[in-house]
Parts: C-alpha cells; structure tokens; sequence
C-alpha cells in the first residue's frame, strides 16, 4: 500500500499501542528557558533523565539582546535573569547539552536545530515550543509539546500520541514578483482559517514549495500552528541533502551513505490518500499584511481592512469589531494607508541569512524612517550576516543590529512595544499583547518589513525594481 | 493527580473563538514560579478594560459565574503557543473541564497532563448551553466522564464522546509517566532496534 512521508516517519517509531493510542519513540528533545516546570517535575517525582544525549537546552526566549559582552550580568531584571539561570543549572544537573549565553552556536531553538544537524530526515523531534513544527521542513516529524510531556520524554524517550489525520497543501504555478514563503503561509491561513488544520499533519508539496529554499521552506513549516497544525512536514529533496551536508551532527563516511539512502526513502507515494486536500495558486497571493490580532486576519498589500458590518457571523463580527478597535484601524482603511511605528526582523520564522540578505537588498544605501530592530536567529547567522558585511547595510541605514534570540517576538527578555505603539514585525503571532501590552503588531515578509523600515508604511514590493532578484 | 470522576459545579460560558494560550495566561507571567498560584494571571488582560480595570461584560467577572469549575467556550480554544502554564492558570482557579467545538492540540494534551477534562460538543450546542446558563439563576451543571454526559441547569442531559485513553487516564488520576514506565522493557528492546536499523540517529 502506498504510505505518505508522515505515515513512514510514524510507523517506523511506534514502540506499542494501547486502544488509540500509540507510545511513540521520541529521536530528539529540544528544550528551552521555559522548560523549569518539567525540571520541577522530574525532581519532585524523582525521576532520571533517560537519554541526556538525545536533549538539547537553547537560552533564547529571555537572553537580551544588547549588552551581550557582560553576560549573564547583562540581565538586570532578577526574574529574567533567573530563568536563565534555571536552564543553565538545570541542563547541566543532568548532562544535557546546553546552547546557552555566550555559546558559539547560541540562538533560537528552531534555527539552531536545522543549522547544527541536531534536525534530520525522518526523526521524531518534540520541542518545548509550538513552533517545533519549523524542522518539518527538514522531512522531520517535529512537534511542541507543553512541560509534563517534556517531562514524560526525558524520563522515557517516548510520548503518548493518537494518530493526527493527514491534509496535503498543494501549492502550484509560479509566485508573483515580490512574493515569499512568509506570504504563501499568511495565505494559507487566511483561506483555512486559525484552526483549519487543528487535528492534522500537514504536509506541503507541490511545485512551489519544491522551489523554496529549504530556509523558505522552514518559514512555511514554522507557521503550520498558527493554523493549529501540530506539525508541518516537507518531503526531502536533493537541496535538503545538500543543506545537510557538513553540518556539525550530521554523520559522514558511511554512515552518511547509509543516512542518505534512507532519507531518499521518505517521500509520499503515489496514489497515497490523504484525510484532506487543500490546493492554492501561487499566482493568486499577493504580498500579505496581517490587520488583525489573529494570523488569519490577513489582507492584500494593495486591500483594505474588511469591514465587520459586512460579516453575517455575529461572533465573527464581533471578533473583527474588537480585533480593529485593539488594532487602532477602521474599516475600509488602505493597507498601505497605515502609519507604523517601529519595525521588528527576526523570531524563529524569518531570522536566518537568506531573510537577512534580502532585508539588505531593500536597505541598502537607504535610511530607515522608522526605529527598526534586526535580530539574527543564531550566533552563527549573526556570523555569517557580518561576514557578508549586511550588518554594515543595517547600521548605516540607521537599524540595530542585534545580537540572537527571540527578542520582540514574545516579549519577555524586556524587548517589547509600548502600549500603542504599531510595529511591522517578521514574527508568527499578532495576538493581543504579543509582543508588548497594548503593542499593535502586523505580521509580514522580511522583504516589506524592510520596506516599511524605509517609509514608514506598507508598501507594495511587488512592484520594485529589485524584487525581481530576490530568493525569498 | 486526583482522579477526575464526577464534577457538580457552576459551568461559565464564555463565547469567544479562537482563544489563545497568550490571552489564558500572559507571557510576561510564565517566569513567576508554580506556587506562587497561577489564578491570579487566568485571562488576565483580556477580563480587563485596555484601562486596566475588572470588565464587568466578560462573563467569569460575573459574581454568578465566580466559583465555576466546568468551561462552555468558543472553536479553538487554546490556540498558540505550547505554555503549560495556561493550564496551570486553569487549574488553580479551579476548572476542571473545558467543552469546545475544538481545542489548540497542545494545550489539549496539556490539559489531560493535569487532570484537565476537555470535551468537543458541536457549535449549536455550546451555544444552546451557554444561553443556558446564562438564564439560569443557579448555573449549576454535572459532568459524569464515565457515562460522558453533562445534566444542565434545566435537568437536559448531553452526551459527549472521550477517548478511551483520555477516560482511563482521567478516572484513575493516572501519572503517565508511571504508566509509560510499565512499558520500560519495550522501550528499550525499540530503542536498540531503532539504532541498529537508523545508527546516524543514536548520539
């Protein structure tokens, strides 16, 4: 029978079943500062790591930004500076590696996996974060999981898990100019909704997202929760293999040759069946702007904000009603009509070199009119950007150029907007008080947040001259 | 865990889609530790004004919905981010179960982690429901797991469907962990086989 990547990824980890559940092998655990509460479980109950060499700690989430060369004393808020601590002392009473402050490779969990290898082909990974589905892209079954499971996994190497139903999102035909990965996912949600792919796996295919990046392809991964996917997965393909290659934990001589023969293995195949289909056109997406305080309350660059009297649904009017009055908008008001204030480039989504090349394509030579803050995903991103000179193009447009972790995506290493303030952000979420109480986010590409860096507002990329050249 | 067996209490609606984890419990309090008690950050900014003040409008503000244990919310209850600490929030003000037309997945399974029932029922019927108790002078409803119906106010019951896992775990107050632990010798005879047949993957 034919099997999709999902199912071959499922069935070659499940040690038994029990009704409908099935106890399923975790390959990899990733854990971050937030993970003290499945600490706290461990040691309350008493229990041992099972596999400290299948964990990974990240220091992310609270580092700061600035003041870096002090650090840890870089923190001056005691709570910060705590969890910090926690992840720290807590990784190294059992043995787990810990890409922590002041690490060569420290940076965003879901950034740093791919970059050192920790991620591969066909490997079960659960994360201490909802945007684990970001390593799908590597053709990995990668899922968040909340403390006690993180728990039940260093303590048993295993999770408890039903079976997810499967939806194949074919995206086809060639992108408009301008268009990137993060508009393509903006899309999606705005079509299926928030929860349109709560209880399934993705998996995206398709001759669009075969010509993303595999960077790209992690910012279409990365998004699949905000339409309530657990899990996104890509099959991999030859620029997978390529992007493994060389990287620190990925194997090499023959057992690469082995590694290799097996993931060529991990594709759908045809005549598999799938619980649902969604098929997109490329040529329809436009580049997206969220206007709302849900990701998929998505317009067109060149549209306006929908008018809630206009919705039949009266809880769905009253969401939009509410969603423009905390959003500072009204209705019928032109994208490109609204005036920011600041703009945020980094998180998990859009952090890594290729959307770092791009934002200094668009700021090259120009000035920022706005406060803009450029967060790399990684130490070694921070790196490689430096090593380009990009960080260079930022400053001398007038951007920060800061040093990795989440920063402003969630706001809690005291990097966040001010009540009111209205900030164009390459980050996942624009929920109420996501990245400050009372901040106003609009989630967009790296590309248009660096454009709206330069005027001050949205503006439609698709029609710069340059956008013709960019990967995105 | 105390096993999850039987609930008589106030059932509270709250008729809002696509609640998310960041607006159950705030990021900026995920740091403060466990026993300081979770309840005081449940919702925190979204019962207030965007001044800051209790608002009166949402419904767990109502003194006639203050002791409620048993939720009536909106589709996608839960959305966002993987924090447990949503639940904690949950928990420590004293709900027990939480019935939706559907859950954010995560948050589900951290729900089932902590005793937490979560239940779908279809649209028509939380809404029904949550018109309810709304009219009711006394919203008090009973939630039995094992015959999986709810008695509302007005003596109607209504059945809803858990998995048998999700049941046992529930009505024995089960620890996983100690569960999964039973399957320790075949965890391991998996774990060798599972490094002989992919060994790149051992570490």
């Amino acid at each position: 029978m034919p099997s999709t990547l999902f199912d071959k990824i499922w069935t070659t980890h499940v040690v038994t079943d029990r009704g409908d559940e099935s106890l399923l092998y975790v390959d990899r655990v990733l854990l971050q500062e937030n993970s003290f509460h499945a600490f706290d479980k461990i040691r309350r109950e008493g229990r041992t790591v099972r596999n400290p060499n299948q964990a990974f700690g990240f220091s992310d989430h609270y580092v700061p930004t600035r003041n870096r060369e002090l650090g840890i004393d870089g923190i001056r808020d005691p709570e910060i500076r705590n969890m910090v601590d926690l992840i720290t002392s807590d990784t190294e009473t059992y043995g787990i590696e810990l890409f922590g402050l002041g690490h060569d490779y420290q940076g965003i969990l879901h950034v740093v996996g791919p970059e050192l290898g920790i991620t591969q082909p066909g490997l079960v990974i659960a994360g201490a974060d909802s945007h684990t589905s970001t390593h799908g892209a590597l053709g990995a079954y990668a899922f968040g999981i909340g403390s006690s499971e993180v728990a039940h996994v260093l303590a048993t190497q295993t999770l408890w898990r039903s079976k997810p139903k499967t939806l194949r999102v074919t995206i086809s035909g060639e992108r408009r100019t301008g268009v990137s990965s993060k508009d393509l996912v903006l899309f999606l949600i705005r079509t299926i909704g928030s929860g349109g792919a709560v209880g399934y796996a993705v998996e995206y295919s398709g001759d669009t997202i075969d010509e993303l990046s595999v960077e790209a392809r992690m910012t279409v991964c990365n998004m699949s929760i905000e339409a309530g996917a657990r899990a996104g997965l890509i099959a991999p393909d030859q620029k997978v293999f390529d992007y493994m290659r060389g990287k620190p934990m990925v194997p090499i001589g023959t057992q690469w040759e082995k590694a290799l023969a097996y993931w060529e293995t991990l594709e759908t195949d045809p005549g598999s069946v799938f619980d649902r289909e969604v098929q997109i056109e490329a040529s329809e997406i436009a580049p997206q702007v969220t206007w709302g305080t849900n990701p998929e309350m998505v317009a067109d660059v060149t549209g306006s904000v929908p008018d809630p009297d206009v919705e039949q649904d009266p809880e769905r009017k009253n969401r939009m009603t509410r969603a423009l009055e905390y959003m500072g908008l009204h209705a019928n008001q032109m994208i490109q009509s609204i005036p920011l204030d600041r703009v945020f480039i980094g998180s998990c989504t859009n952090s890594r070199i290729e959307d770092l090349r791009i934002v200094a394509q668009v700021m090259k030579g120009q000035t920022c009119r706005i406060p803009t803050m450029i967060v790399p995903g990684s130490e070694q991103v921070k790196r490689a950007a430096e090593s380009e000179g990009l960080h260079e193009i930022f400053q001398l447009a007038g951007a920060e150029w800061l040093a990795p972790g989440c920063s402003m995506c969630v706001g809690i290493n005291g990097d966040m907007l001010a009540s009111g303030e209205r900030a164009a952000s390459t980050s996942n979420r624009n929920f109420e008080g996501r990245q400050g109480q009372g901040g106003r986010t609009h989630l967009v590409s790296p590309a248009m947040a660096a454009a709206a860096s330069i005027t001050g507002q949205f503006e439609n990329i698709s029609s710069y001259a340059e956008a013709g050249s960019w990967n995105l | 865990m105390e096993p999850l067996i039987q609930i008589s209490a106030i059932g509270a609606p709250l008729r809002l889609a696509n609640v998310n984890t960041d607006q159950l419990f705030p990021a900026r309090f995920i740091k403060k530790p466990r026993d300081v008690g979770y309840a005081q950050y449940l919702f925190h900014d979204i019962r207030r004004t965007d001044a800051g003040d209790i608002n009166p409008n949402f419904s767990i503000n109502n003194p006639k919905f203050e002791t409620a244990k048993i939720l009536f919310a909106g589709s996608n209850f839960g959305s966002g981010s993987s924090r447990e600490g949503a639940v904690y929030a949950l928990y420590d003000s004293g709900f027990r179960a939480v019935f939706a037309p559907s859950f954010g997945e995560i948050f589900a399974a951290n729900c089932l982690k902590n005793g937490v029932l979560t239940a779908r029922l279809d649209q028509e019927t939380i809404e029904s429901i949550q018109e309810e108790l709304d009219r009711a002078q006394e919203p008090r409803v009973s939630v039995d797991i094992d015959q999986e119906c709810i008695t509302l106010p007005a003596g109607q019951v209504v059945k809803f469907s858990l998995e048998p896992f999700q049941k046992h775990c529930l009505m024995n107050g089960l620890n996983e962990i100690d569960l999964s632990l039973q399957f320790n010798e075949e965890i391991t005879a998996f774990e060798e086989s599972h490094r002989r047949t992919y060994p790149w993957t051992a570490l």
